[in-house]
Parts: structure tokens; C-alpha cells; sequence
């Protein structure tokens, strides 16, 4: 018990938030170029322009399946070698956003996919043109379908920012390690704090999303 | 790439098969633990509903990291000796669980309520409708999405080498930190990666759209 009061000290517990802070600015920022660019590309697989298209699936489904511990090392270890330097906040982020977007590509396309194709045919048979019928009438079903999988991607996404703890990006799980590092006595309370603070950000995003949800009427 | 995939090959090799056993013992516990859990969760006791309920929800919401280094850290401390490779397999177990409990669970409300019905009022006990008559027909729904999980299974697994594992993470970085290759050990490391998830995701949409 007087562990975890020493544990807990302000001292500590600043350090902690103030990892927690990286964290969830790091995910802000990787959501944000992540939701943008995957949902390009998404809109971009789905539109099959010759090749084109064909290309950009490819390279998505290249990206979806390699580890996102690969391509942080990759941006942060790989790249220097071929004459990029970027720092562990740069690499953290590039590596988030490259693997996200893909993630969300895939998300956007399918849900897109999933709006009934009768739903196309009726608005473009009423007079819409193509792009009309897509803002007016496909989009509006296909985000209700999209915002469960993209919720919980972007959990995913908060919860794979500790991966980069490794290339010593200051977050909650890098500054835990250095507090226990110093203090055997501290390892159990800091990882009991990993799991509450972790859970706290993931489980409020999946509740909003929930709200959202409801709101929508979806 | 290709030179180094040559003359490191058994390195690499070693790393495969290491990250290819974490992930089917991984799989085969979370398949078990999961399924549990998702039993707990559609309980007629509402008690077990909560367990499954408050398992899932806390084991999605933490980082695979923090419960493999739990695992690693923490266990050796107060009860007994893990190695890297145990612990990332426990750590990846659990994890995975939680989703694949989530999966089942969705599998089985989506097969009709009437058919537990009919079957418990055939004179079949709870576990022997499940067995007989919903669990088969919820597999089929549930394949595509464990097949994902699977595949998540595998690029999670490179968790391990966080904890000297083993695995192909690992040695991709013991390669690069001797030969100072990164980018080429990286790329090389990702084309193996690429052969255990690529055919297999491309196998799991051919799935979905056949049985949709």
C-alpha cells in the first residue's frame, strides 16, 4: 500500500499526464491526416478510375497488412538511411498516418460499398447527375455505416501510439517505463495507471461515438 | 534487399517460424478464452453477462503493449519466471480474446432467436441447443471476421519484440543494427510479413463475397 502512495506522488502523476498528453496529441494529429488522406484514397479506390484505382488498392492492402511496429521502425530507422532524417515525433506521426489511412481507406470504400446499389440507380434514373446522386444520397447512408468501424479504428490508433515508446517518443507508456525504471517498487502502480488512464481516453471515444450514433438515428 | 534476405536467411527463417507459432497458439487460446466469454455475455444469469461484459470492454481499451509488458515485468516479479516469447503469446491471447469474443458474440445474436426457441422447446438443454443448432450456423458468419482477426493476430505479434521474442521483428532489428542496412532489412522483413497476411486477406474478402 505504501508503494502505491509513493507511487502516486504529484511528482508522478504530473510526468504521467503530461505522457498522456503527447499521446493524445500525437493521436489527434495522425487522426486528423488520416481521416483526410484515407478518405481520399478511399473515395479513389471506389470511383475506379483505370489503373489508377487499381494502383491505389494495391498499395492499400500492401500497407494494411504489415505491422505497424515495421513501419515505425521503418520511418524512424529506414528512412535516415536513405537520407531522411526525421525525429521520433515526425516518424511517430508519418508511421501512424500512412498505416491509418490505409486502415480508413478500406473502412470509407466498404462502406460506400455497402449502401444498396438500388439507391444509386433510383437517384441517378430521378435526373441526379452522378455526383449529385453520390453527396445527396449515397454519402449520407454510407456515413452512418462508417462511423462503428472508424471509431474503432481510431481507438486502435490511440492504443497503438505506446508502440512508439521504442523510438523514445515521450507518451504515457515511455514516461511509465521511466518511472518504474527508477523504482521496482513502482512497476505495479504504474502499469494499474497505464490501464487506467489508457482505458479512460479509449473508453470515452467509444462512448461518444455511441451518442453520435444515437443522434444520427442510425 | 534481396542480399540481405540471402545471407541472412537463417535469421530470418528462425524469426518466420517464431512469429508464425506465437500466432496460432495465440489464436487457438484466444479462439477458447473468447468464446467463453462471448457465452458470458449472451448468459440468461445476469451476473455472467457482466463478467463477459467487463472482460471485453477493459482488454480493447488497453494497449496489447501494456498487457504483454504486464506479462513480462510484472509476473516475474511476484510469481514466477516468464520468457519473452511466453509472455507475448499470453499478452497476445488475451488481447485477442477480447475481440474474438466480440466477433462470436455478434456471430450468435445474428443467427434467428427462434431457432434456440424451437430448439429448447424440442426438449434440448441450453448447451446442447447451442452446440447443435446455433453454434453452426453462426460459424459461417463468424469465419470472415476470425480470419481478419487472425491477420491482426500476426501483425500484432510483432509486439514481441518489445520483449526478445524471437519473432520476425526481432531479428529484422538484430539484422539491421549489424549490418546498418535499415531500410533494406525493413523491406525485407515486411516482404515476409506480406506472405503470411496478404494471401490470407485476399482469401477472407473472396469469403465475404461469396457467402454475402
Amino acid at each position: 500500500m505504501a508503494n502505491f502512495i509513493q507511487a502516486y506522488s504529484w511528482l508522478n502523476i504530473r510526468y504521467l499526464l503530461e505522457g498522456l498528453w503527447i499521446t493524445v496529441e500525437i493521436s489527434a494529429v495522425s487522426i486528423v491526416f488520416s481521416f483526410i488522406i484515407g478518405g481520399l484514397l478511399g473515395l479513389l479506390r471506389y470511383v475506379k478510375i483505370k489503373y489508377l484505382s487499381a494502383l491505389v488498392g494495391f498499395v492499400i492492402d500492401i500497407i494494411r497488412n504489415l505491422p505497424l511496429l515495421l513501419i515505425l521502425f521503418f520511418t524512424f530507422f529506414g528512412l535516415p538511411n536513405i537520407g531522411i532524417k526525421p525525429d521520433a515525433i515526425m516518424a511517430a506521426i508519418l508511421a501512424m498516418t500512412v498505416f491509418e489511412s490505409a486502415m480508413v481507406a478500406e473502412i470509407i470504400r466498404s462502406g460506400i460499398q455497402a449502401v444498396d446499389p438500388g439507391q444509386m440507380e433510383a437517384a441517378r434514373s430521378n435526373g441526379m447527375t452522378y455526383r449529385q446522386a453520390m453527396q445527396h444520397i449515397i454519402l449520407p447512408q454510407a456515413i452512418k455505416k462508417m462511423i462503428p468501424p472508424l471509431v474503432s479504428q481510431f481507438v486502435s490508433l490511440i492504443k497503438d501510439t505506446s508502440l512508439a515508446t521504442i523510438i523514445m517518443l515521450p507518451e504515457l507508456m515511455y514516461h511509465a517505463q521511466i518511472i518504474y525504471g527508477q523504482n521496482t517498487n513502482f512497476v505495479l502502480p504504474m502499469f494499474l495507471a497505464l490501464a487506467v488512464l489508457y482505458f479512460i481516453v479509449c473508453y470515452a471515444l467509444s462512448w461518444l461515438s455511441r451518442i453520435l450514433d444515437r443522434r444520427m438515428g442510425a | 534487399m534481396i542480399s540481405i534476405l540471402v545471407n541472412h536467411w537463417p535469421e530470418f527463417w528462425s524469426g518466420f517460424l517464431f512469429t508464425l507459432g506465437s500466432s496460432i497458439l495465440a489464436l487457438i487460446g484466444s479462439l477458447i478464452v473468447g468464446t467463453i466469454f462471448a457465452l458470458l455475455e449472451i448468459s440468461e444469469h445476469k451476473w455472467e453477462r457482466i463478467v463477459g461484459r467487463v472482460y471485453v470492454e477493459i482488454f480493447r481499451n488497453i494497449p496489447l503493449l501494456v498487457i504483454t509488458m504486464f506479462f513480462y515485468v510484472v509476473i516475474p516479479m511476484f510469481i514466477t519466471n516468464v520468457n519473452g516469447f511466453t509472455a507475448g503469446t499470453i499478452g497476445l491471447t488475451i488481447y485477442t480474446s477480447a475481440f474474438i469474443a466480440e466477433t462470436v458474440r455478434a456471430g450468435i445474436e445474428a443467427v434467428d432467436p427462434g431457432q434456440m426457441e424451437a430448439a429448447r422447446s424440442n426438449g434440448l438443454t441450453y448447451l446442447q441447443a447451442m452446440t447443435h443448432i446455433v453454434f453452426p450456423q453462426a460459424i459461417k458468419i463468424t469465419i470472415p471476421p476470425l480470419g481478419n482477426q487472425f491477420i491482426n493476430l500476426v501483425k500484432n505479434s510483432s509486439v514481441l519484440a518489445f520483449v526478445a521474442g524471437f519473432d520476425l521483428m526481432y531479428q529484422g532489428n538484430l539484422i539491421a543494427s549489424t549490418t546498418f542496412d535499415t531500410s533494406n532489412t525493413y523491406l525485407a522483413v515486411g516482404l515476409l510479413y506480406l506472405i503470411l497476411t496478404l494471401p490470407l486477406s485476399y482469401f477472407m474478402r473472396y469469403l465475404e463475397k461469396k457467402w454475402a
